[in-house]
């Protein structure tokens, strides 16, 4: 097992945003997190991530805890995430954006520029490496910070909301883009709401409602699950395009 | 890996000219302009505008000197005084008490402003002081440090410290009371290695590095990088730089105290260049520093002396203040309509064309 979380709990204050949640993503594997919005996805990737410290539970990644650590040290070891809304560097162009990732990498300045250049190529944007990162639409945002996170080698990927805001087309193109990535060995894990990636992409799915993990399997027996639909239909309705019949 | 022909025209990566006339027009040019320009003020200027070119150089490599840390680094300093008044106090009281070189006092109080600025954002990094109340953080340590130099006895309470003279001019003791023109050579020199810093940092890792965390903390250390060692080290320079400009000030005004060192509008005067200039960019100090510093003597200049035609002469004539109103109104103006500064407003419409 690549990641292993086990009987994570987290408090803010009076509530509890995740409780008593364990999983476990084998190595190679693309796997779902998902759940009605609250269900506590994000805080979920928050701690593994190192934004957070877990108030309850161990967070083990490639058989060393890393619950507590801080999230430069995590990126290090070969967990990387992204973020829901895209935070590229402003003020850099897109690929110094990449640069920084590579930099932060590799010792040798010039290996560093060599990967960058190459991970543009690799996710499509090497035509516009120039341009400031400012000035990017959405679909191209999405495809930095994808770029920025592959800077680091990840060995496994935290993907928060990829898809969200992109068009039908957007979506299956990008959609492409993390299988080819999955396909050269990387571990992903993605918090999604479009039930239609969901099924497309993932293995496994786990489902988190009110801070706890309600169903674990594949996407197919998941969206027939009983509890599940009840968690959804009980919430606000937010399954885009992806209704199991 | 070696560079393709594609690769630099897919991504637009700049070449650097090969041909030994572009190499003389991009870089030997400018270089011989830089220095032909430097050398004209002492050769034709004396007395009070020898002061006001040097001022405005100074004021050029202090605002260079914070720009690392808050135009570089993005940690916008409200308090840089600080550090300003600890070269100062610390090249003095060695000086007076120790008989200590100026210029070896200088040295240690670049390392006491380096370690306190280190201490200071270490502190406030680790616990999340952030951002404007970072930047009230810093301007209350300067003032912390104001009120304690104003009463220990060992920094001579509020009534200051006085450089001995020693009459004449002494590189050795760094002061030059007859012909103030090494002033001018010392400062100029200290902006160029300001700037030659800033340019190197920038082109480097950890410029790059740097950069990130301006625009994005939490992004960048989502990549590995370690923020808080980074931060600390453009404090370090940062610091470190601003107190050299604290120990040249006491050498060359002879006497310093509490407020005049660790003042508010030290730390005001120390940010509005860069911030008028263009903050983050390695010119932005020294353009806001040909701007402004001017400006305000020809401000102080006009309510010691106005011009008899204005109706309201005899009003402003001996009040004073008219030189920080204006700078006010300016800052005041720049943070609304053009927070990037002159060479961010000029970059802007290059790009526009």
């Amino acid at each position: 097992m690549l990641l292993e979380v086990e009987h994570v709990s987290h408090q803010f204050g009076g509530l509890w945003a995740l409780r008593d949640v364990s999983l476990q993503v084998p190595e190679g594997a693309l796997v779902a997190i998902i759940g009605p919005n609250g269900a506590g996805k994000t805080t979920l990737f928050n701690c593994i991530a190192g934004a957070l410290r877990p108030t309850r539970g161990q967070i083990r990644f490639a058989g060393r805890r890393i619950d507590g650590l801080p999230p430069y040290k995590i990126a290090r070891l070969g967990l990387t995430r992204t973020f829901q809304l895209t935070r590229p560097f402003h003020s850099l162009s897109v690929y110094e954006n990449v640069l920084v990732g590579t930099l932060a990498r590799f010792h040798s300045k010039s290996r560093a520029e060599a990967k960058a250049k190459e991970i543009l190529q690799f996710v499509g944007l090497a035509d516009r490496a120039q341009r400031l990162a400012s000035q990017l639409t959405t679909a191209d945002r999405k495809r930095l910070e994808l770029a920025r996170a592959l800077a680091t080698q990840p060995k496994l990927l935290l993907l928060d909301e990829v898809m969200s805001g992109l068009t039908p087309t957007e979506t299956g193109s990008l959609e492409r883009l993390v299988r080819t990535i999955r396909d050269t060995g990387v571990t992903i894990v993605l918090i999604e709401h479009v039930m239609r990636v969901v099924m497309g992409l993932a293995e496994q799915a786990f489902v988190l409602h009110h801070g706890q993990l309600i169903a674990a399997g594949p996407p197919q027996e998941i969206v027939r699950n009983r509890t599940v639909l009840e968690a959804y239909l009980g919430e606000e309705l937010h399954l885009a395009d992806g209704r199991a019949d | 890996m070696h560079k393709t022909r594609t690769d630099q025209q897919v991504l637009g990566t700049q070449k650097i000219p090969t041909s030994s006339i572009q190499r003389y027009i991009r870089f030997t040019l400018p270089i011989l302009i830089g220095i032909t320009a430097l050398s004209v003020p002492p050769l034709f200027l004396r007395g009070y505008l020898l002061d006001v070119v040097i001022l405005i150089v100074f004021w050029s490599f202090l605002g260079s000197a914070w720009n690392l840390l808050s135009g570089l680094a993005g940690q916008f300093s409200f308090g840089h005084a600080a550090f300003f008044g600890i070269g100062a106090y610390t090249s003095t009281v060695l000086l007076v008490r120790y008989g200590i070189n100026p210029w070896v006092g200088m040295l240690f109080g670049a390392g006491l402003a380096a370690l306190a600025g280190s201490l200071l954002g270490f502190l406030c990094w680790r616990y999340g002081v952030r951002g404007p109340y970072f930047a009230l953080t810093t301007f209350a340590f300067a003032e912390v440090l104001r009120l304690f130099t104003n009463n220990w006895t060992f920094t001579n309470r509020s009534l200051g410290l006085q450089v001995p003279l020693i009459g004449g001019n002494s590189l050795l003791a760094f002061q030059f009371e007859l012909d103030k023109r090494p002033y001018y050579w010392i400062i100029v020199a200290f902006l160029l290695m300001a700037l030659g810093t800033t340019i190197f940092i920038e082109r480097s890792r950890t410029g790059y590095f740097l950069r990130a965390i301006r625009d994005d903390e939490d992004a960048a250390a989502a990549l590995g990088i370690p923020i808080m060692r980074y931060k600390i080290v453009a404090m370090a320079v940062s610091a470190a730089l601003t107190a050299m400009g604290g120990t040249f000030y006491a050498q060359y005004m002879f006497y310093i105290d509490p407020t005049i060192v660790f003042g508010a509008h030290v730390s005001v005067d120390i940010l509005m260049r860069p911030l008028v200039g263009g903050v983050g960019t390695p010119l932005g100090p020294v353009i806001g520093g040909i701007l402004l510093t001017p400006l305000g003597e020809v401000a102080r200049a006009l309510v010691r002396t106005p011009p008899e035609f204005l109706p309201f002469a005899d009003f402003i004539r001996g009040r004073s203040g008219l030189d920080g109103l204006l700078l006010g109104i300016i800052l005041i103006i720049v943070i609304l309509k053009v927070p990037q500064g002159v060479i961010g407003w000029c970059e802007y419409r290059w790009r526009q064309r």
